[in-house]
């Protein structure tokens, strides 16, 4: 069991090194300088350009760029090309933002799906499993953004209330309740509507793993010996029809920066997705390549966690 | 050949004898079961219709002409009929009619959605061509020549590696920065959404193939001494093609909403190709002066990925043993 954990985390380590150069060879092979964002800019003379480069290391070979790039990451010392300001107490401070959103993302899909599921696995072929069906689909299929400019008019024009943006300006000197409704009503709209998606996934995915379970020869067993058929889905199916989605918290970490862009770009949420977004749109090599990193540990500690767990919870499966 | 030789001696020595299944009817026949895929089937040909219509209409025959440009009849709503006095013969839409209105600029909202079928349609079949390439290339290698050993790590763990370290990057993430990067056009979008996605497809072909590996009739042709070659492409590609297939199915689907998704962000295809994504992008500003922008190629994207989407879903059903003959 130590063995296993130990040479896991150390196989992990080494994949990190592996996507750390490869996402930084990504962002420096592509053609687009960071000194030639502006090149309008009057007052950049070639040799504030040289001064720039010389300062980011961007005129030292690829490797020694990754070396750097290491060591001030490592020292905490990364600087932003941007604002020279350091990289990561700014992606504290807006992971900081995104993690309520993700929260509540989190416990809307993971809270509705089941019972949505289960419901449908049970009754499987009704009109409540057809239209559950179809429902799904057609909220995958929706681009997300379209679907939210939907529910943002229809809830500014009934609600007449402000849906964009952590708090309403000019709310920082109310009553600490107000303020405190205030940003969870901000809250709610956002992320409903990034969990939209994740609920028509999710709830497809336990109702075919309880259609699995239920086929099985121990519920008909447990059905023979003439148990309640609720004791029967409750207690044999479900508990073995909820064993492969532990393996799915690893893959729940990550959505924290890929995920979000798009949402939170429509409700101009500062977050980690728009983070991303605007030094990708400045060429903040470290602001990408670190929140890049980040992701990949958050996915590599993702799955470690959810292996672990599938061998604690399931006592069929045995590390080595 | 043979098969079907011997089916027709028996179906003459036993006439009362139902002729058995070939397996695509037995598959059509499952497929056929479930109504809301067969619907999805034929929204699909009817888009693929449209598409080709496209292609032909605006570029070849220009029939319909998504670019050209009149101001006078800017945001006109479906339907309405082109301002006679104001726009010369020329550019005046078929019958002067907008069948679907005009944009911001007037130029005719149906040419540009024909137009955007087609080009929506091929981000999405060449994206997921890529990614299914690669995906069934890398799963075979790793699958079939997984034990052969290169210096100090097998076949199979190296490419099985590289695919852990592809999956340890966010995707839409990764696709951003890659299209934002590099300069824009429409194929590095299709290429970049192909290398980003075939992981998936790798995990299912490298398992198709490890339990084939061991099947009998892949083992008598090895013992019988067939080329490597052949047992591949002949024998086991064609066995580990179901999974493949209905992952592709939903892939298209799934380019086709990333397209979109990148449009909304500013760095989808540009100018002059119009795509559904761009044009629903570019609407959303509309949406209260002309909401025909917004809702038309939303609508539009909806049903298609809808449909993708259902196929796949009745495909995966068609496919799945355990649902077979019953």
């Amino acid at each position: 069991m130590w063995a296993f954990i130990l040479r896991n985390i150390l196989q992990r380590l080494l994949l990190l090194v592996f996507v750390s150069i490869l996402a930084h060879s990504v962002a420096h092979l592509a053609p687009g300088q960071p000194s030639e964002v502006d090149p309008s800019n009057p007052r950049m003379k070639p040799e504030d350009i040289a001064r720039i480069r010389a300062a980011f290391h961007l005129d030292e070979p690829l490797h020694l760029q990754y070396v750097y790039w290491m060591r001030d990451l490592a020292t905490g010392e990364l600087k932003s090309f941007k604002d020279s300001q350091p990289v990561l107490p700014k992606i504290w401070q807006r992971f900081l933002n995104s993690l309520p959103l993700f929260i509540c993302e989190t416990l809307i899909i993971w809270s509705l799906s089941f019972p949505i599921g289960i419901y449908a696995a049970v009754r499987r072929g009704s009109a409540y499993d057809r239209t559950s069906t179809f429902v799904a689909y057609t909220l995958i299929s929706i681009p997300g953004f379209f679907l939210s400019y939907l529910v943002i008019l229809w809830v500014v024009s009934t609600f007449n209330v402000p849906v964009i943006g952590m708090k309403t300006f000019g709310m920082e000197d109310a009553q600490p309740v107000f303020r405190w409704m205030d940003r969870l009503w901000h809250l709610v709209i956002p992320s409903l509507m990034s969990a939209v998606a994740g609920i028509a996934i999710l709830s497809r995915y336990v109702r075919s793993q309880m259609l699995e379970v239920i086929g099985q020869d121990y519920v008909r067993t447990a059905r023979a010996k003439g148990l309640p058929e609720d004791a029967v889905i409750y207690h044999h199916a479900l508990r073995n029809a909820l064993l492969p989605f532990v393996t799915m918290f690893g893959f729940l970490l990550p959505g924290l920066i890929g995920g979000s862009v798009i949402f939170e770009q429509i409700f101009a949420w500062p977050g980690l997705g728009r983070l991303g977004y605007e030094a990708i749109l400045n060429r903040d090599f470290p602001v990408i390549l670190t929140l890049n990193f980040i992701a990949a540990v958050l996915t590599l500690a993702g799955t470690f966690v959810s292996d672990i767990l599938y061998a604690v919870v399931d006592p069929r499966i045995r590390l080595q | 050949m043979a098969d079907s030789r011997h089916a027709a001696a028996l179906a003459e020595l036993l006439p009362d004898l139902p002729t058995p299944e070939t397996p695509l009817q037995e598959l059509w026949r499952i497929f056929y079961k479930d109504r809301l895929a067969v619907i999805g089937l034929v929204v699909l040909i009817f888009l693929l219709i449209a598409a080709l219509a496209g292609k032909v209409l605006t570029e070849w025959t220009v029939t319909f002409d998504p670019a050209t440009v009149r101001l006078p009849d800017k945001f006109k709503p479906p339907l309405s009929s082109a301002s006679v006095d104001l726009i010369p013969p020329a550019d005046r839409p078929l019958f002067g009619t907008y069948l679907l209105g005009t944009d911001e600029l007037g130029r005719d909202v149906f040419a540009r959605m024909l137009q955007g079928s087609f080009v929506s349609l091929s981000i999405g079949f060449i994206a997921v061509g890529i990614s299914v390439l690669i995906g069934i290339v890398l799963g075979g290698l790793a699958g079939f020549y997984g034990t052969v050993k290169l210096g100090f790590m097998t076949v199979d763990t190296l490419i099985m590696r590289f695919t852990d370290v592809m999956l340890c990057f966010p995707t839409f993430f990764l696709i951003l920065t890659v299209v934002a990067l590099l300069p824009p056009s429409i194929y590095n979008i299709m290429i970049v959404i192909g290398l980003t996605s075939w992981e998936g497809t790798a995990r299912f072909v490298r398992a198709e193939f490890l339990t084939l590996r061991e099947q009998d009739f892949v083992v008598a042709a090895q013992a019988l001494g067939l080329p490597e070659r052949r047992i591949i492409f002949r024998h086991m590609v064609p066995n580990a093609i179901a999974p493949v297939l209905m992952s592709a199915t939903i892939g298209v689907a799934s380019a086709i909403l990333t397209e979109s998704a990148l449009s909304f962000l500013g760095f989808g295809v540009q100018p002059p190709y119009a795509t559904w994504g761009n044009i629903l992008a570019d609407g959303k500003d509309f949406i209260f002066d002309a909401p025909w922008l917004f809702f038309i190629p939303g609508v539009a994207i909806l049903v298609v990925v809808l449909a993708f989407n259902l196929v796949g879903e009745g495909l995966r059903e068609a496919f799945n043993p355990k649902l077979r003959r019953r």
